[in-house]
């Protein structure tokens, strides 16, 4: 990748690269048929290509590809959780994530910038301890710091003791990285459709064929498709597309919002979370600061901005960094997002035989994209639960073994 | 600022108001199976369009029931819990039961 970039900064001239090949009609039957054609459904795709040379797939969206939450996360990537469930799972998606740009030969602009949790309580340094701890324990790279630390690592934060949240210190995660979303589902496209996976964009799913148990395929806005096995990769509808499967899941539909300023100098190198002011914001290449907080208070199926929302995200962030009073908005957005009751994914089997499920993902998704796809192919190819996701289970909502990952996953708690 | 409209306290701000979930029925307390309660406790209808739930005016701890478009944001009409309705376990808006 290196060298390849080297000649490629050297070249006379720069031909324009299709990623994919031009759309086609879609087949009367496929082994695999992928619903939702993001980061995780073309992850899944691309894995099951690749490493278990099942290639007879349709990626099938209703909008276009890496149109949902994929284009509406904030981009970071960090494996510091709290439960040893969530922390190894994301510990291999960041194994994963530092190899993309290379298995792509596509740069995703993989940045490590290092990760602060920063500590405003008593209450808040305990929990980092714990998840330094925890982390450590399984080998991901996660400290407790200081004050002085904090200042030397992010000198433009606003260390004063007179403020209403004084920092006390923070968690800090070496490894914290952010990534260019949209190159990550167009390097997953791009890699499947090569080994020959169909991807059908502007083809929406409106039903599910299921005889006896098991389903046999899937009906779409472009005529009825069969196939063998099914997976719903849709974060956001996942609750519309599981009932047409007749599936009903242990989520939320809420809204997450999220904006950026207008570009300015480069002040703010490492990704700055805080959880007691529901915040969290980082510096991109270009200069524009990427900022958001806590979920909305009500569920919704929509995606509009509001004002309440901005209103207090940039009162937070006033207290962290009081000279961007007069920093302007430049976007505004919001995903929808399928919060959990345990603040983890559902994923893997489902009741129904061969149809699968990745779902769940909350405000967490983005950072879990290749290790969702590579353990959900995993899945289907040995049509049982990998270890890695086995705590991730749809039925442990039925015997009661959550993974309480509230502390960790979110800002809004 | 988004109005809700307080069936005991007429239009408030809804940075008042605290969700409370979708209304639905709590299993029998007897004979409610695990799946049934599984179901109660855990998982959601979470449907796109018209639904019902419950809302709190967190400063008067008044509880009541919102007919909402979940995918529009528009609420159709609020109304006091109705015993009946919701399974004969609503709190007394009144306070006095």
């Amino acid at each position: 990748m290196p060298f390849g970039l080297l000649k490629y900064g050297f070249a006379r001239n720069y031909p324009a690269r299709g990623l994919l090949p031009p759309a086609t009609e879609l087949k009367p039957r496929y082994d695999v048929v992928i619903i939702g054609a993001g980061g995780h459904g073309l992850a899944a795709a691309y894995y099951l290509a690749t490493r278990h040379d099942i290639t007879n797939i349709a990626v099938l969206d209703k909008g276009y590809l890496g149109g949902g939450n994929t284009a509406r996360n904030t981009a970071i990537i960090r494996a510091n959780y709290l439960t040893p469930e969530g922390v190894a799972f994301y510990r291999e998606s960041m194994a994963l994530w530092a190899g993309l740009s290379d298995e792509f030969g596509l740069n995703i602009q993989y940045s490590t910038r290092g990760h602060l949790t920063l500590a405003h309580t008593d209450s808040a340094l305990r929990t980092a301890r714990w998840r330094a701890e925890v982390n450590q324990h399984l080998g991901v790279d996660s400290e407790l710091i200081g004050p002085d630390e904090v200042s030397r690592l992010c000198p433009s934060l606003n260390m004063s003791r007179e403020t209403r949240y004084p920092i006390l210190g923070a968690l800090y995660h070496r490894p914290g990285a952010t990534a260019r979303h949209d190159a990550v589902a167009w390097g997953f496209a791009e890699g499947a459709a090569r080994k020959g996976v169909e991807i059908h964009q502007h083809t929406e799913v409106t039903g599910i064929d299921i005889r006896s148990g098991r389903v046999t395929g899937v009906k779409t806005s472009r005529g009825p498709v069969q196939c063998n096995i099914v997976l719903q990769a849709v974060a956001g509808s996942s609750s519309l597309v599981a009932d047409m499967a007749g599936l009903k899941l242990p989520i939320r539909t809420i809204p997450l919002q999220a904006c950026v300023s207008v570009p300015m100098k480069p002040f703010l190198y490492p990704i700055i979370v805080s959880g007691s002011l529901h915040v969290y914001i980082w510096q991109t290449a270009r200069g524009e600061l990427v900022m958001g907080g806590a979920t909305d208070p009500y569920p919704l199926y929509g995606t509009r901005s509001t004002l309440d929302f901005k209103e207090g995200l940039m009162a937070h962030i006033l207290e962290l960094f009081p000279f961007l009073s007069e920093a302007r908005v430049n976007r505004q957005w919001a995903g929808m997002a399928d919060m959990t009751p345990d603040f983890s994914p559902v994923m893997g089997l489902t009741p129904i035989e061969n149809y699968y499920i990745d779902a769940g993902w909350g405000t967490w998704g983005f950072k879990a994209t290749p290790i969702a796809g590579f353990t959900m192919a995993e899945c289907i190819a040995g049509t049982r639960q990998p270890p890695l996701i086995e705590p991730f289970r749809l039925d442990r909502f039925d015997d009661f073994e959550q993974v309480g990952e509230k502390g960790a996953a979110s800002v809004g708690h | 600022m988004k109005i809700l409209h307080c069936p005991l306290n007429g239009p408030r701000n809804i940075q008042e108001f605290v969700y409370g979930g979708e209304v639905t029925t709590m299993p029998d307390q007897d004979a409610g199976s695990d799946s049934e309660w599984t179901d109660y406790v855990f998982l959601e209808a979470n449907r796109a369009g018209l639904v019902r739930e419950w809302w709190l005016h967190v400063a008067s701890g008044y509880w009541f029931i919102a007919e909402r478009d979940t995918s529009t944001d528009e609420v159709v009409r609020t109304f006091a819990p109705d015993r009946r309705a919701v399974g004969g376990r609503a709190p007394d808006p009144t306070g006095r039961s």
